[in-house]
Parts: C-alpha cells; sequence; structure tokens
C-alpha cells in the first residue's frame, strides 16, 4: 500500500515538460543574437552604426535573460518595475559620462593648442 | 480566550505579515533586490570603463596597421585573437566566444533545473545542476587561461621608444595600451569571475543538498530558484561585459 502511494505521488510528480520548450526557444535566440553580433564583428567598419547594433543587440540578450530565464515577465507588474526603473536611471548616469569623458578628452587635447 | 481568538486568527491584512509582496517569496524578492544592488556595482564599473574610453585618445588608423601603444585605446579584437592550443594564430575574438557560449548553456541548465525543482522531479535537478556546475567549471577555468595569457603577454610585445619591449600585463604598466586599460580588464572580468566562483560554490551546496533530499523533504526547490536568479544574473552581467569590454 505504501509503495503504491509513493508509486502514486512519483506519477503526478512526473508531468511532462510543457516549459523546456520555452527554454529551448529563447537559448535558441540568445545563440543567434550572438551569432549576429560576431557576423556584425567581422563584416562592419568600427564606427558609430556598429556599436549602436552591438548594444541594441546586447538590450535584446538582457531582456531574454530577465524576461524568461529570470522569470521577471511573469512576476508581479509592481517587481517588474522596481527592478527596471532604477537600472533606466544606471543607464542615463552611463550615457551622462560618457558625455563626460569627451569633454575632459576635449579639454585636455585643446588646452596647450 | 480573546488570546486564543487572535492567535487562530490567520494574519492575512497587508500589514500584517500573512501576505507576499509583489507576489514573490521573502527569498526571492531579497534576491533580487540584492541582485539590483549588484547590477549598480558593474553599471559603475563599465560606467567608469566608457568614462575612461572617452578620455583617451581612440585608434583613427586602419585596423590591419594597428600596434599595441600607450598613446591609444587598443581594439579589443587585437588584444583578445588567441586560442589555446594555437599559438601566434590570429582567432579575433574566438575564445570569447567560446566562452560566451558555455556561460549561456549553462543558463540553459540552470533554468531547466529550476523547471525540474517545479515538477518536484529530484532526479532531474541533479542532472541539470549537474550539467551546469560543469559548464561553470568550464568557463572559470577558461578565464584562468584568458587571465594567464593578458597577463604572460604575446611574443611581440609592446615596442618602447628605446628599442625594448615590454611583454604582458601588471598594474602599472602592459603592452596592449594605456595602463588603465590592463586595469579595466583585470577589475571588470576579475569582479565577474568572483561573482561566477560563488555561484559555482552555491550551485554544489545545492547539488549536494538535492542528493541527500534535503528540498524534497522540505517540499520545494525554491533555493534552486534563488541561485539559478543568482547564477543567470552572472550571465547577464557577462553579456554586459562582452559587449562593452570586447565588441565595442
Amino acid at each position: 500500500m505504501a509503495h503504491h502511494i509513493e508509486n502514486d505521488f512519483q506519477q503526478t510528480a512526473e508531468i511532462p515538460k510543457p516549459q523546456t520548450k520555452a527554454i529551448w526557444r529563447t537559448f535558441f535566440i540568445l545563440v543567434g543574437l550572438t551569432a549576429l553580433e560576431f557576423l556584425f564583428a567581422f563584416t562592419m567598419d568600427a564606427g558609430t552604426a556598429r556599436n549602436a547594433i552591438f548594444i541594441i543587440l546586447t538590450i535584446f540578450k538582457a531582456f531574454y535573460i530577465v524576461a524568461e530565464f529570470m522569470h521577471l515577465k511573469h512576476e508581479a507588474k509592481s517587481l517588474i518595475w522596481s527592478i527596471i526603473i532604477p537600472l533606466a536611471l544606471v543607464v542615463w548616469l552611463m550615457v551622462a559620462l560618457l558625455a563626460e569623458g569627451s569633454y575632459y578628452y576635449e579639454s585636455i587635447t585643446n588646452y596647450f593648442k | 480566550m480573546s488570546t486564543s481568538t487572535t492567535l487562530e486568527a490567520p494574519k492575512s491584512g497587508t500589514w500584517d505579515g500573512g501576505n507576499e509582496p509583489m507576489k514573490a517569496s521573502y527569498g526571492k524578492l531579497m534576491m533580487w533586490f540584492f541582485l539590483l544592488s549588484d547590477a549598480f556595482t558593474f553599471g559603475a564599473f563599465l560606467i567608469v570603463y566608457g568614462l575612461s574610453r572617452h578620455a583617451h585618445t581612440p585608434y583613427t588608423g586602419e585596423a590591419e596597421a594597428f600596434t599595441f601603444s600607450t598613446e591609444w585605446w587598443p581594439i579589443p579584437e587585437k588584444v583578445f585573437n588567441a586560442f589555446p592550443g594555437f599559438h601566434g594564430v590570429d582567432l579575433p575574438l574566438a575564445f570569447v566566444a567560446l566562452m560566451t557560449m558555455i556561460l549561456i548553456f549553462s543558463s540553459v541548465t540552470m533554468v531547466l533545473a529550476v523547471e525540474a525543482g517545479h515538477r518536484m522531479d529530484k532526479k532531474d535537478v541533479e542532472k541539470w545542476l549537474l550539467w551546469t556546475i560543469l559548464f561553470g567549471g568550464t568557463f572559470l577555468a577558461c578565464q584562468a587561461w584568458e587571465w594567464t595569457h593578458f597577463i604572460v603577454g604575446t611574443d611581440e610585445g609592446m615596442l618602447l621608444p628605446d628599442g625594448s619591449r615590454y611583454y604582458g600585463a601588471s598594474m602599472a604598466f602592459n603592452q596592449y595600451g594605456p595602463p588603465l586599460f590592463a586595469n579595466l580588464f583585470f577589475f571588470i572580468t576579475g569582479f565577474h569571475g568572483f561573482h561566477v566562483t560563488i555561484g559555482w560554490v552555491l550551485l554544489l551546496v545545492a547539488f549536494i543538498s538535492t542528493v541527500n533530499g534535503v528540498y524534497h523533504k522540505r517540499g520545494h526547490y525554491e533555493m534552486v530558484e534563488k541561485i539559478g536568479l543568482y547564477w543567470h544574473f552572472v550571465d547577464l552581467v557577462w553579456v554586459f561585459v562582452f559587449t562593452f569590454f570586447y565588441l565595442i
């Protein structure tokens, strides 16, 4: 009897994997995006356009990792926003300090001219 | 009597502790906010990288004619072009590509372990955790090799004004470019590698606990889920390090 219950538990526990399909789909998207990045790295000349493509592809990869692998897409709205808003502010800081770095470079190179 | 009724009453009010804020358990919520603070740290590193790079002279010549110099910031694909077993062969970014693939793979096996945990499938959790441990360990080994190569340097090294050559990298000077380049390489990839190491140890702990049936007795595999969140975050950081350090 005890054996039967245990077996029953095993039976109910072994649900076929409905989630795995989405996981592998996300995996192939990530691999595809990485391959695309390499394609651009070798076929395109370095410059603002290429860097913009890299950053956009990176944001796509980050979206798939956070939304699907870390399951954030399926969490409560308030949790999603409390993660995304602070990170958006960090991106703002990054843009601001890149401009600051360029300004610093301009100043030291043009100062003695 | 009044005491017993208050004890029996379910604490379900918003501020009574009977609910889960944001519909996530305490542990998962705290892991999310820890990861957010960790993202700030990595964000700060990458921001400093961007600022330093913009504050240095970019290399404007032909990519084929590139030579290492402290005058300009190096082109990453000219720095990271070595592959174990292919000495002297120019394979730009090939090894980093391999490392990226290994880490993405480990993320997939991790999420499969979490999924198996939801189904209370102990055998599958063990299997996928073991794969994740394997891939994570391989990634760490790859990073150890990359650091060794970076520190030892290439055959050509950097030609100094006095005609001598400097090989490899230290915190004070390096053959690839301005001193800050090597410093940022050590700090950014080092801090990431440190995170991978911690995650790897956590995975070992989770694997041993799973084998001992700790989580099965507990009735849920939430610990695997929380370690999974951390592990995916490490993968996420690598995605950004890969773009900002190796591609751009």
